[in-house]
């Protein structure tokens, strides 16, 4: 318990020391809502969609939340290169604390960029449905956050060092995030697109967060909560086992 | 207190470490000398559970390596040839983590992370990030760290590697007090002949994964009837230099040491 707890505590500190990392991790969010926000909001209205801050801030958490998370996973890597990792592998502990701890931190510090995110976006004029739906917003979060950190782990020990990064971010991270409905609504899609945006889990977190901030769900929360879910158990058990199979 | 027998390791079809075998005796200094690419960070890794011997059997403070693993874990401490501190945090928070890890209690954690600062001379930068550190400082903060939990062998891997000689002499002073006055057994592996030969009660040449001759220092030049330590040791693993996957500061090291002759 006190190995999950004094790993869960280094990933936040690293996460609080690292400034640069904070303001640049907000920068992205901020530019997305500006931009999309204020440049599709007429077209979107004229369309009769309502308002678009409230159908993308939501979205833009979830792209928060999916970025830093993954990123956090794949922080391995750095430990393997700059060897704190053999330090934790090496101790008297499991891996699975180790692995426990590391992904509780990664997820805590995606949940609290996504809290600023959605804070930010009160100053834009983005409204909150239903204050008593809070907690499920903070539940869908918790599963991105769990699901993404475990995948980032995934990944992250089947890689030697850092060449593979960008690769992940142009071929995994951001298709997940485009096409994952966190832009645009899911009605009328060309079907292979329909068929992609399903199968991508991010799309039931983006969809639970904008049911529980009072949007409307498109799928439902049963649906949402279900299938994300299960892909986090289904991670986790990948991101574990690989984890624990790594070898320096 | 390490017993190693016939043990063989095979990458990729390569023996990186081909049927050793050698004894530590409790509260023995034990150098593990050899050229680059000879085996010693493969046998060290696999002594501290790291990897998995392709054969033989190993002793560590009485327990097995693979089927005990937690127990042998507890039995040592390590200094790895590699940085291995969380340069973003503090060189208290480095020890701290350690302390947590290896399930030494809050009050005595307090108590021994100051006596090890102290002793490693980092007690007034323990608020420091490790990003501020030099590489000497990097190096002592690890071999106090990895006497954090009262290990009974101290493993340290190539601990001088591009150190300069006060750092090195400082680092082999702490070992040499902490052997004396805490009876703890030390297993090191260097290519610098003067530190096997002052430090070491006992030491194993390696070469191609081998060990090709061990003993005291002096039994090491009886037997190859040569002078000094460093006149034996090229004299039982030639003068060729390796180019195995070497880092440049060894090569510079190495051609420097063949140019001299």
């Amino acid at each position: 318990m006190k190995t999950i707890y004094i790993l869960w505590l280094r990933q936040l500190k690293r996460y609080f020391r690292s400034r640069s990392r904070l303001v640049g991790s907000l920068g992205q969010p901020l530019l997305f809502l500006v931009a999309l926000g204020f440049g599709f909001g007429p077209i979107y209205q004229r369309a009769a969609g309502g308002s678009y801050i409230q159908f993308l801030v939501p979205g833009i958490m979830a792209m928060s939340v999916l970025f830093t998370a993954m990123f956090s996973g794949i922080e391995i890597i750095w430990d393997r290169q700059f060897g704190f990792l053999k330090e934790t592998l090496v101790a008297p502990v499991s891996r699975m604390e180790i692995m426990i701890g590391r992904t509780l931190g990664g997820a805590t510090v995606a949940i609290i960029q996504g809290t600023i995110v959605l804070l930010i976006s009160f100053l834009i004029g983005f409204r909150l449905g239903n204050l008593l739906c809070l907690p499920l917003v903070f539940l869908f979060m918790l599963l991105i956050a769990l699901l993404f950190t475990a995948l980032g782990t995934a990944i992250a020990s089947k890689m030697e060092d850092m060449h593979g990064f960008q690769l992940i971010m142009n071929f995994l991270v951001m298709p997940l995030f485009f096409l994952s409905g966190a832009l645009f609504p899911l009605e009328n899609l060309p079907g292979t697109l329909a068929m992609i945006v399903k199968i991508n889990p991010l799309s039931y977190g983006v969809d639970g967060l904008r049911g529980a901030l009072g949007t409307g769900y498109q799928f439902g929360f049963t649906q949402d909560f279900l299938l994300l879910g299960g892909a986090t158990g289904v991670l986790l058990i990948v991101g574990s086992y690989l984890f624990s199979k790594i070898e320096l | 207190m390490i017993e190693v027998k016939n043990l063989s390791k095979v990458y990729n079809g390569l023996r990186a470490v081909d049927n050793i075998s050698f004894k530590v005796k409790k509260g023995e200094i034990f150098a593990f000398l050899g050229p680059n690419g000879a085996g010693k960070t493969t046998t060290i890794k696999i002594l501290t559970t790291l990897t998995n011997p392709t054969q033989g059997s190993i002793r560590i403070n009485g327990y097995d390596p693979i089927s005990q693993e937690r127990e042998v874990r507890r039995s040592f401490g390590i200094v790895f040839q590699d940085q291995s501190l969380d340069d973003q945090l503090t060189a208290f928070e480095n020890m701290d983590i350690h302390g947590v890890l290896y399930g030494v209690p809050g009050d005595l954690r307090q108590k021994r992370i100051k006596e090890l600062l102290k002793f490693v001379e980092l007690w007034e930068r323990r608020h420091d990030l490790i990003k501020k550190f030099s590489g000497g400082m990097n190096r002592r903060l690890e071999v106090a760290r990895g006497l954090l939990h009262h290990p009974q062998i101290f493993f340290l891997d190539e601990p001088t590697l591009g150190l300069d000689p006060q750092t090195r002499t400082h680092i082999w002073n702490y070992i040499k007090e902490l052997n004396q006055k805490e009876k703890t057994t030390i297993f090191f592996t260097t290519h610098y002949m003067e530190e096997a030969e002052k430090v070491a009660q006992k030491i194993a040449i390696i070469d191609h994964g081998q060990i090709v001759a061990q003993g005291s220092a002096q039994e090491l030049e009886k037997q190859t009837k040569t002078k000094s330590l460093e006149e034996a040791f090229i004299s039982l693993t030639g003068y060729e230099i390796r180019e195995e996957e070497v880092k440049n500061i060894d090569r510079m090291r190495l051609i420097r040491r063949a140019r001299v002759r």
